[in-house]
């Protein structure tokens, strides 16, 4: 037989009979499935999923859901093709044995693996004060169940909330108690909301959208603690700057965290930022060796990309789990030279306060911003980052029509600042500091980082930050 | 029935708003929003959404319920 | 004289019933510049480029020597630019669809449905139909009578002054001929006599506010403030026109298209709810807005191999784009259940097509009850004669014999 009859003797035989472990069943893992059965594996697929729900859609959450309109369990997600597939859902994986090859779950059951997708995505991050924590009244969120408490909270029209953090969620879950008429105040530790996704001169934006539309803002200020009644229902927050709030509802909105306990002592590069893989989805073990076995998809992935000097890039966005899985299902059940690389341009969007913001590139990655088109005033403009004279992300309000030509002239990292346009100019076109953070200040995580050079990312954070 | 929107590539036409007023709502001018299950009387009208679409963003279920049922 | 360019042959009245062959030599340059110093853009990827580039403008004013007044739709939204053309957009959109009005078009179903049908009612009897005159023009025009508020009695006069300024109007080598010079000669009357009717039609109903979206544009106190005098003829004339011509064509080509596809057709009777992806790809197969004259770039632009110099007139090719094969796999087929088909039929960007949901609710009435209704059609003439103009194209009649009309 000659090499490339073998090589393909070898994928025939794998598509038939081999063995597929996908840990995730959300939108990464559902898509993976699919994806794997449309490449033609006909072999045994198993989908590990920790919540008792069949894969559902996270966006909607903090939106429709949350605003009443849509039941949280009206998120279930469409299914593109039959699966024939395994489903373990209600447990989850507690460990990793790749020795033997097998996944082990909380119900002590050992599943066998030949090829494993890790797609467990992330967790909320709960506040930190278990105690605190605990109290009636005081909320996250993150999955389907967290909707639902949370939208029962807002249907008995509290006197008002407190979200904690200015992030894309807190910002779109404040947006949807002002529609709902409910008092909202938003605690942010950073200068500004979406500071840490979009610097702070598009914060300044948002912050004066919060406070058009009735949101009590209040930047620069840390919660110190949360007190309850006797009835152990939340009633106040101690503010950082000694002031108080009153609030019988409060939502912790401090970003995410990567599910990657359970793969401690797995070998694998798993760390705060997730777990290293090359651009085709191959996980790195903790010397920086790629794994031929073990895969990884969606949020909790992070892999290295060329627009960004190669640095490993973590993205909890929407479309990085859809093609991820879709690139990480062909290459497991392929081998070289038929590998598909994950070239994804990150993207993401957020509907709030009747504007949609969206996105291109990694802001966070540019140090100056330059508005390109349309009214800062009015809301409804493009921007474009830059960083070393080369464009690298852009952001529209309303304006999401024109986001591909900023988009194609990222991808060719075309000149900053880019060409003016025809007509629309804003009235000052000159690039500024972009104004994130410096390391270290605490804000909202952004959901999309650059994580360093290093697969195990033991020395190299982009922007190491505890709460 | 089940749909979602992938709203990277929504670029805010709202052809989808037209034809299917009860599943699909713009917030403002731009951002949609919609109701990902829909019920199945709103098939067709959700089906001319789909394909109205300029840049086909909106994925519909293709499957039945019973095909998609899962087991533990 | 200069052999003749792949677009200037396509532009000839010879092949308005097939400009394809020319398109498919034409796309071997995607961004070609003619001899008279402007571009023409053919290929998928490319137009779609320049659809969001903000460097490209819609407006003719604004080109270098531009002659005011001399294109009958300028000042219009579809030649104006952002920002006046956003909030003027936003201003009309008030009155037909979301976020404001966002049932206006669905409710309209039940109606064009009866509209569609009295015409079908029409033709009991006859062993012969004209599809354009008895279907496919009087259906789509009545609708945009009753959407609008344009009494269905001046419907010979527009339509007069439509004509005219259509026949008016050739971009191709034929354009200097004596007889296409006297039919240009016509356009600025009719377009005088459009636009004093509008104009009058608004006066009567800021005296007496009626029913449709020129009324109610004439009475807007929306946020963004009414739109002026001159920009509501001039929007009301583009809806007018456009909101039924560009229908018109999209019915008869499709039913033409449907005949030419006996497959097709046998899958559509099988399967009717194809109509829906269908009409999408019949619009696609033969697009009723052929090209777009009206663009030009503010600054010089380097897009597939080539730089288009600021000042240049850009002629985007719609109706090449969408047989690109390069982004339509057998392009040339029609496919009624053609996956991911993002065709560029109502454009894309910030000009997309005003109209749109209203037409797609039209085809699919006027063309799933058609080919119900109508008992064994058949093409009496193929290729049809087709209409001079080279933007909305379309046949002038559509024979075809039938056999009767079912209930």
């Amino acid at each position: 037989m000659t090499m490339p009859a073998t090589v393909a003797e070898l994928v025939r035989t794998f598509k038939a009979n081999g063995r597929i472990v996908i840990v995730g069943a959300s939108l990464a893992g559902l898509r993976a499935a699919e994806a794997l059965r449309e490449e033609g594996f006909h072999g045994s697929l198993t989908i590990i999923g920790d919540e008792p729900y069949e894969p559902y859609d996270r966006p909607p959450l903090s939106k429709q859901v949350l605003k009443g309109w849509v039941p949280a369990d009206h998120t279930k997600l469409p299914r593109l093709r039959e699966l024939d597939a395994q489903w373990r859902l209600g447990v989850a994986a507690t460990g990793l044995d790749r020795a033997t090859r097998q996944v082990r779950l909380a119900d002590g059951e050992q599943v066998p693996y030949d090829r494993l997708l890790i797609a467990t995505g992330t967790r909320a991050r709960q506040w930190p004060n278990r105690t605190e924590a605990a109290l009636e009244g005081v909320y996250t969120l993150r999955s389907r169940d967290d909707a639902a408490r949370l939208q029962q909270a807002l249907v008995a029209r509290p006197a008002r909330v407190l979200i904690i953090g200015a992030g894309f969620i807190g910002s779109e879950m404040a947006s949807v108690c002002r529609e709902l008429d409910i008092p909202v105040t938003v605690a942010e530790r950073g200068s500004a909301p979406l500071v840490g996704a979009l610097g702070g001169v598009i914060g300044k934006i948002a912050t004066e959208m919060q406070r058009d539309h009735g949101v009590d803002l209040r930047c620069g200020v840390g919660v110190s603690s949360l007190e309850g009644d006797a009835g152990g229902h939340v009633r106040r927050a101690r503010l950082s700057d000694g002031s108080t709030v009153e609030a019988d509802v409060v939502v912790a909105s401090l970003g995410s965290i990567r599910n990657v306990e359970w793969l401690e002592g797995s070998g694998l590069a798993a760390g705060f930022w997730g777990v290293g893989c090359d651009a085709g989805g191959r996980a790195f073990d903790i010397n920086g060796v790629v794994t031929d076995t073990v895969y990884v998809a969606g949020d909790v992935a992070r892999a290295p990309h060329v627009l960004y000097e190669y640095q490993f890039l973590a993205m909890e966005h929407w479309d990085n789990a859809v093609f991820g899985a879709e690139i990480a299902a062909h290459n497991m059940v392929n081998l070289e030279p038929d590998y598909y690389p994950h070239l994804l341009l990150p993207g993401f969007w957020s509907g709030q306060f009747g504007v949609n913001i969206k996105s291109v590139g990694v802001p966070p990655f540019g140090d100056e911003i330059v508005f390109t088109q349309g009214s800062v005033k009015e809301r409804r403009f493009a921007a474009a980052y830059g960083r070393r004279g080369r464009i690298v992300a852009a952001v529209t309000f309303d304006h999401g029509r024109w986001l591909e030509y900023y988009a194609r002239l990222i991808e060719q990292s075309a000149p900053f600042p880019p060409p003016p346009p025809g007509w629309d100019r804003p009235d000052d076109m000159n690039p500024i500091p972009a104004d994130f953070p410096e390391p270290g200040v605490p804000t909202a995580i952004p959901d999309v980082v650059l994580t360093g050079h290093d697969p195990n990312e033991r020395r190299a954070e982009f922007r190491p930050r505890r709460r | 029935m089940r749909i979602v929107v992938d709203l990277n590539r929504c670029q805010g036409y709202a052809q989808c708003v037209f034809l299917a007023p009860e599943v699909f709502q713009l917030s403002g001018a731009e951002a949609l929003t919609y109701e990902p299950n829909p019920d199945d009387a709103r098939r067709l009208q959700v089906q001319r959404a789909a394909a109205a679409c300029p840049v086909q963003a909106i994925l519909i279920d293709r499957l039945n319920g019973a095909e998609r049922s899962v087991t533990s | 004289m200069a052999e003749e360019t792949a677009w200037q042959q396509a532009l000839r009245k010879a092949s308005r019933a097939n400009p394809y062959p020319f398109y498919e030599e034409l796309r071997k340059t995607p961004v070609a510049r003619q001899p008279d110093g402007s571009y023409v853009v053919s290929t998928y990827r490319e137009l779609v480029q320049l659809l969001h580039d903000p460097r490209v403008s819609s407006d003719p004013r604004k080109r270098p020597g531009a002659i005011p007044g001399a294109d009958p739709l300028e000042a219009n939204i579809i030649e104006m630019d952002p920002p006046e053309h956003d909030v003027d957009r936003r201003r009309m959109t008030r009155h037909f669809g979301p976020p404001e009005r966002p049932h206006m078009i669905a409710d309209l179903e039940p109606k064009i449905r009866r509209i569609f049908a009295g015409l079908l009612d029409d033709m009991k009897g006859k062993t012969r139909i004209d599809v354009v005159d008895e279907f496919a023009f009087p259906g789509p025009v009545t609708v945009i009578c009753k959407v609008l508020g344009v009494p269905l009695e001046s419907i010979p006069r527009f339509h007069g002054w439509i004509e005219t300024a259509l026949d008016g109007l050739d971009f191709g080598p034929e354009a200097s001929d004596p007889e296409q010079q006297r039919r240009l000669a016509a356009v600025p009357a009719a377009v005088v006599e459009m636009r004093q009717f509008l104009a009058d039609l608004f006066d009567q109903y800021r005296k007496q506010p009626g029913p449709g979206m020129l009324s109610g544009m004439a009475h807007d106190n929306g946020p963004e403030g009414r739109l002026p005098q001159e920009s509501l003829v001039n929007n009301a004339m583009l809806m007018l026109f456009a909101g039924h011509e560009t229908t018109v064509n999209l019915i008869a080509h499709s039913v033409l298209s449907l005949l030419r596809h006996p497959d097709q057709l046998e899958k559509l009777r099988r399967r009717p709810e194809l109509i829906v992806p269908g009409v999408e790809e019949l619009l696609r197969f033969e697009s009723s807005v052929q090209l777009w004259h009206s663009r030009s770039a503010l600054e010089d632009i380097e897009i597939a191999g080539t730089t288009i110099p600021a000042g240049s007139t850009i002629f985007l090719c719609y109706g090449s784009a969408n047989r690109d094969p390069e982004r339509f796999e057998n392009p040339d087929k029609l496919d009624l259940e053609r996956p991911n088909n993002e065709h560029v039929g109502y454009s894309q960007g910030i000009h997309y097509c005003f109209g749109a949901p209203l037409a797609r609710l039209e085809v699919q009435t006027a063309v799933s009850e058609f080919f119900r209704r109508v008992e064994n059609p058949r093409l009496v003439e193929d290729p049809p004669p087709y209409r001079h103009n080279q933007i909305f194209r379309g046949p002038r009649h559509l024979w075809v014999d039938i056999d009767g009309i079912r209930d």
